[in-house]
């Protein structure tokens, strides 16, 4: 199989940090916030990788730093230290050695993202099919009906009312604005996408649809994902590998299945039991 | 004024400081080694407001020298307001220039909203006044962004301001200050010329300068550079056609020419719409030529 991504001791700490703040901090202790210079370890050694077409989960309570893991890794934060790399094709990049034109090159052409907050992914000042078209232009297309069809075929792939394509996304429900969030982050077919708590804060119909249309896109492109969730539902239906994360560790990493069906972590042992 | 004639030894000639001419100058020749990117130059103040054309007229008044025939027009005309008063402005303070409303006649030109309709010829500069330099500014309001877009050229977000003119009104409807792009990378703001002039800039044989007073920046379109206005393939750029509803160009009603630009306005006595040209030397030069033809015929 093909390898997309390759992340090895990925950490990120908030705050000036010191020596202690890695062997004083994590599950064992509580907390992520340094007890000596006050710093927050928001993820710590973190390691994985991700192949073509694979959904890889990351889950864990709010604080346990999965969300900044992706963050670094479409490049909305710095990391302290670690290594990711991005393979694609026959060329690789080192995520975090790349200066701030390639690594916009990357997040403009190379990467999706679909944030919980459609405000971060989409403009709202144009319409649903500018926003799309914004990320088309960016690969130089330059022809208007080729940019409005493909526009069209993305929102009508992504089951957003086509007659809808000119209004201005501030206008649609909540599950309408995440669906144009999709179809805007799959407009250049990235081999990469990140899905940052796509579901959260939907009901659970909508939350339903959107994540056969994950698993439909996924089939369908072969673009490899990487999730993050609190809710283990969105973890089983989706993610065929799943990491969990408690104040900034992994606490364990595996195949989904086995993971939910035989915990071996305390904390994912009571997260599974928990779950209704 | 009089006193001001009287001390005018006290200024050197051209109002600014030989260093200022220096330095304006010299950022012109940087301008013009990177067509369309914005050069940063420290805009001296002027003895008028901010927006009055301090930037043209800094370049004009950096750029002349004695012997040479200057050409000040606002709106298409030599006899408006500013222009008369610019005129007179660097008249005083260039002593030893002349001043002309013809356009052939003339070897620099300052400008605001028109380029001649005449075209330029390869030993003449033309200088427009430039409120907002920055044609990125309707989309991007931080300058730092606005500087990196340029840099990697960027454009994407002002082709979705056209795609959603195109979607709302079928037609692009930017009426003047129309993104350009030169020698194929930086995308300029023309200054508030209509569209119809744009096209002039493709390819000019003039050295079109523009000079932004307020926001302190100088560009340039070197002669013979390309000048593409931003738009998509399969919808091609568009000038004013002033087509009426029979399918017939208005014409100036002052001297019959069917190809310039014209400015319409409302005819106080009949109350009906009269379109006339407004370059308003092309538009004499049309009247000398028609009554000739009367005469000779």
């Amino acid at each position: 199989m093909d390898k997309v991504l390759e992340v090895s001791h990925l950490s990120k700490v908030f705050g000036k940090g010191c020596v202690n703040c890695f062997e004083h901090t994590g599950p064992e202790h509580n907390t992520n916030i340094c007890p000596y210079c006050g710093s927050i370890v928001a993820a710590h050694d973190v390691s994985f990788d991700l192949y073509k077409g694979e959904i890889l989960g990351i889950m864990g309570e709010s604080g346990s730093g999965k969300s900044t893991a992706v963050k670094n890794l479409f490049f909305d934060q710095e990391p302290s230290s670690g290594k990711a790399v991005f393979y694609d094709g026959d060329k690789q990049y080192d995520l975090f050695a790349l200066n701030a034109a390639q690594k916009r090159h990357l997040r403009n052409h190379r990467f999706g993202m679909v944030y919980q907050n459609p405000v971060l992914g989409l403009n709202f000042n144009v319409s649903a099919g500018g926003n799309i078209a914004e990320r088309l232009l960016m690969s130089n297309l330059s022809n208007y009906q080729v940019i409005r069809d493909r526009a069209m075929e993305l929102l009508k792939r992504t089951e957003v009312l086509t007659e809808r394509m000119d209004e201005l996304p501030k206008n649609f429900s909540g599950g309408m604005q995440q669906r144009v969030q999709i179809a805007k982050a799959l407009a250049i077919n990235p081999p990469l996408l990140f899905l940052d708590e796509v579901t959260t804060g939907l009901d659970l119909s909508v939350q339903a649809a959107i994540l056969d249309l994950i698993l439909e896109i996924r089939q369908e492109m072969d673009t490899a994902m990487i999730i993050v969730t609190h809710d283990l539902g969105v973890i089983r239906l989706l993610a065929s590998r799943t990491i969990v994360m408690k104040y900034g560790r992994v606490i364990e990493a595996g195949i989904t299945d086995q993971i939910l069906e035989d915990p071996q972590h305390a904390y994912t042992q009571r997260l599974v039991a928990s779950a209704l | 004024m009089s006193t001001f004639r009287q001390n005018n030894a006290a200024y050197p000639f051209g109002f600014l400081d030989e260093y200022a001419k220096k330095e304006i100058r010299r950022t012109v020749l940087k301008a013009i080694a990177i067509p369309g990117y914005q050069v940063p130059y420290s805009s001296r103040e002027m003895p008028m407001g901010r927006g009055f054309g301090t930037g043209g007229l800094q370049l004009t008044l950096s750029l002349i020298g004695k012997g040479e025939t200057l050409k000040v027009i606002d709106q298409g005309s030599d006899d408006s307001v500013n222009a008369v008063n610019l005129r007179s402005f660097i008249e005083m303070t260039c002593p030893g220039i002349n001043t002309t409303a013809s356009t052939s006649e003339s070897n620099l030109i300052q400008s605001r909203h028109r380029i001649p309709e005449k075209a330029l010829r390869e030993d003449q500069v033309i200088v427009l006044q430039v409120p907002y330099p920055d044609a990125l500014v309707i989309v991007e309001p931080s300058e730092e962004k606005r500087k990196i877009m340029h840099g990697e050229a960027d454009y994407s977000r002002l082709l979705v301001k056209l795609y959603e003119d195109i979607v709302k009104f079928d037609e692009i409807t930017i009426s003047h200050r129309y993104p350009t792009r030169i020698n194929g990378h930086y995308v300029i703001d023309p200054s508030p010329i209509p569209r119809y002039d744009v096209p002039k800039l493709h390819q000019s044989k003039a050295l079109i300068l523009f000079g932004a007073g307020r926001e302190k920046k100088i560009y340039a379109v070197p002669p013979y550079t390309d000048a593409e206005p931003l738009v998509f393939d399969d919808i091609p750029f568009r000038v004013e056609s002033f087509i009426d509803e029979k399918g017939e160009r208005h014409h100036c009603s002052r001297c019959g020419t069917h190809d310039s630009f014209l400015d319409e306005f409302i005819n106080p006595d009949s109350g009906k719409k009269v379109y006339q040209c407004s370059d308003s030397d092309y538009c004499d030069e049309h009247m000398t030529s028609n009554s000739q033809e009367v005469i000779n015929g």
